[in-house]
């Protein structure tokens, strides 16, 4: 039983993957409280999104039994149904389940749509500079004017979407320009320093000073962005399923909202309220730790705060 | 008019011409969001399922019993559009009519509505909680945000610095919900929907004020939880900045008391950044009041888009959504203007 001995090459880069993913990040995270309280509650979620669905059965209507129509709003938290049962009878605790995929695949899509258009925009229009710069950036101020709410609705009452990939793609249409004005400037900023003008007189390829130079000196911007982007994609999205102007065919927080607004009065009768509040506490504490989170992202992508480890 | 005299002109203008010119772009980044914000409102009529004239019509006849002929004309008198003759001039008629105010009518409120009078109604209630929350959130900010800028790094600066970033990323719907749930349903402080009682006669006698207060406290009280972190932010980071400067030293050295440094040096010079986003917010605020004009039943303009959409009112909901868009461009134009006016650096163009 012989195992072939990895080539060195190899065996180095995985050694630098590992130690630059891996055990940096996990050094930094230990030291920054607050990151690793946030990626724990950030993972929770993840873990939830993923098994979930598969454990906890689909949640259906007038499964908490015993179901009489007169006397709704009787199912308080029980061994049973840990969270209570709404008021047409589905189990709550699987309602949040099933609809927390939903709820963080329209932010990852939105996230990274947004981040993406915005490195694209601003490092093109920080490099070419000129006229492309200028066109780039009037269409930035112009779609940056553009209240991102009202076009939002506008949009979705016009495009029905209900697929969660295609929601977080009209949210990223209006959410890229911050990011792509900040990238343009961190890149004219960047672009002055000695540093590239180095790699310049060295004679390196443009990719190489556009992802070996200039990209890990964003790094830690970029990734705090992404997290902001899909901050906003969760209230976004969320709030159109509140309205109830996104289409109601999915399992979502905030169809839940808006169930327990409109129907079930839910607002203000005491023995209704774990039906609000349960969507209200996965919201906040899914925000809360995204937030948290990214606090420790520049500790960890920023290679001047690196070294310090 | 002699060259020479010309030429002076010129040198007149001379130190302006960057304003000028900045300026202009302004103007041109401001007409042409408007311009894009209707025409991309005449593609969404133009391209609905359905011909909006025909559902105004119908419209008509169900609510005033009026006979095919007779409803179908008064459909297109109304409509912000010619209804027949080529696209182009459809567009043309359009974009006149957006720009001399007709926004067309309403087909789900009383129909025949038009559009700008049901914004003329609305428009005012939106200002009066938009204006007040962000006035007190700003001034609160901004001394909460000096203070924890001159404790900076201490235990409180950095407690209220999470603190503030968790309570901005948190759904203003969610805070609405909250305290609808606490403070008007369960402690009935407050009244839990309308701009004011039923009972009681619009006029400006101060009954009639003091209810419109404690009507549009609840949502008052939303925007200020929502946005008092952001601009405490906002100040904090910029009052660092300004307290770095050389020109504060100066000021310390030449023993000037306290009180007068933070309020005259540091306050004003660390304000200035803020006012830019202040002036946006007004816009962004109009915008996003949907959220809290829906739940606590405000009839602002929020709530008016809100029914248009669910009713698929489309004259009515691109009608506040192109007002929407005006407010917003004109609120960036003038903190544009004003920011010019406030700021020497700015206003001779050095910078």
């Amino acid at each position: 039983m012989s195992v072939k001995p990895m080539p060195t090459a190899f065996k180095s880069f995985a050694r630098g993957v590992i130690e630059d993913w891996i055990i940096i990040p996990g050094k930094i995270l230990i030291r920054n409280k607050k990151g690793l309280v946030g990626l724990l509650i950030t993972l929770i979620y993840i873990i939830i999104a993923v098994i979930g669905p598969r454990v906890i059965p689909q949640p259906r209507s007038f499964t908490c039994m015993p179901y009489e129509p007169p006397s709704i709003f009787k199912w308080p938290p029980s061994f049973e149904h840990p969270l209570g049962c709404d008021y047409m009878g589905t189990d709550i605790w699987a309602q949040i389940v099933w609809g927390t995929p939903i709820v963080l695949q329209i932010a990852f899509v939105a996230g990274m749509l947004t981040t993406l258009i915005g490195i694209v925009v601003g490092m093109v229009a920080g490099f070419k500079g000129g006229i492309v710069d200028s066109v780039l950036m009037t269409i930035t101020d112009i779609i940056m004017t553009i209240p991102g709410l009202p076009f939002l609705i506008v949009l979705s009452t016009i495009i029905a979407v209900s697929d969660p990939w295609a929601i977080g793609v009209l949210i990223s249409i209006r959410w890229w320009t911050g990011l792509a004005r900040s990238i343009r400037s961190q890149v004219l900023s960047i672009k002055q320093r000695d540093f590239i003008e180095a790699a310049r007189i060295l004679g390196m390829p443009t990719h190489h000073i556009v992802f070996r130079e200039i990209m890990p000196n964003l790094m830690s911007f970029i990734a705090i962005n992404f997290i902001s982007a899909a901050v906003g994609a969760i209230y976004a999205s969320v709030g159109l399923y509140f309205l109830g102007i996104l289409p109601i065919s999915a399992y979502n927080w905030g169809v839940m909202l808006n169930m327990a607004y409109k129907q079930a009065g839910a607002l203000f009768s005491m023995s209704t309220l774990h039906y609000i509040l349960t969507p209200i506490v996965a919201i906040i504490v899914l925000q809360t730790g995204l937030i948290l989170f990214s606090y420790s992202l520049d500790e960890i992508f920023n290679p001047r705060l690196r070294t310090k480890v | 008019m002699s060259f020479k005299k010309a030429n002076r002109a010129y040198e007149g203008i001379k130190p302006y011409l960057p304003v000028i010119k900045w300026f202009t772009k302004r103007l041109a980044v401001a007409l042409i969001t408007i311009y894009f914000a209707v025409t991309l409102s005449f593609i969404i009529i133009k391209s609905m399922p359905g011909d909006p004239i025909e559902a105004l019509t119908q419209a008509f006849i169900t609510q005033y019993y009026m006979d095919y002929e007779s409803a179908r004309s008064l459909a297109e008198s109304v409509a912000p559009f010619v209804p027949r003759g080529p696209l182009w001039l459809q567009y043309i008629d359009y974009i006149s009519k957006f720009f001399r105010g007709d926004l067309g009518v309403s087909i789900s409120y009383s129909t025949g509505t038009p559009v700008m009078d049901l914004l003329a109604k609305t428009i005012p209630w939106t200002v009066l909680v938009v204006a007040t929350s962000l006035v007190i959130s700003f001034g609160v900010g901004v001394v909460i945000g000096m203070v924890m800028a001159y404790k900076h790094g201490g235990k409180l600066d950095s407690f209220l610095a999470v603190l503030f970033s968790i309570i901005r990323s948190i759904p203003e719907y969610i805070v609405a919900i909250v305290l609808l749930i606490v403070l008007g349903f369960q402690l009935k402080l407050f009244p839990t929907r309308g701009a004011y009682s039923s009972g009681i006669q619009p006029s400006l006698s101060l009954q009639f004020i003091a209810d419109v207060l404690w009507h549009a406290a609840l949502p008052i009280l939303t925007w200020i939880i929502v946005h008092v972190g952001g601009w405490a932010l906002g100040m904090r980071g910029s009052t660092i900045g300004v307290l770095g400067e050389d020109f504060i030293t100066y000021a310390k050295a030449r023993g000037l008391p306290s009180r007068r440094i933070v309020i005259t040096y540091v306050g004003k010079n660390a304000i200035l950044p803020l006012f830019t986003s202040f002036m946006l917010s007004i816009g962004f605020m109009f915008g996003g009041s949907i959220f809290i004009e829906y739940i606590f039943s405000y009839p602002g303009v929020g709530s008016l888009l809100y029914s248009a959409v669910s009713e698929r009112d489309y004259f009515l909901m691109l009608g506040v959504f192109n007002i929407i868009i005006v407010a917003v461009v004109l609120a960036a134009l003038l903190a544009d203007i004003l920011y010019g006016v406030i700021d020497p650096r700015i206003r001779r163009g050095t910078t």
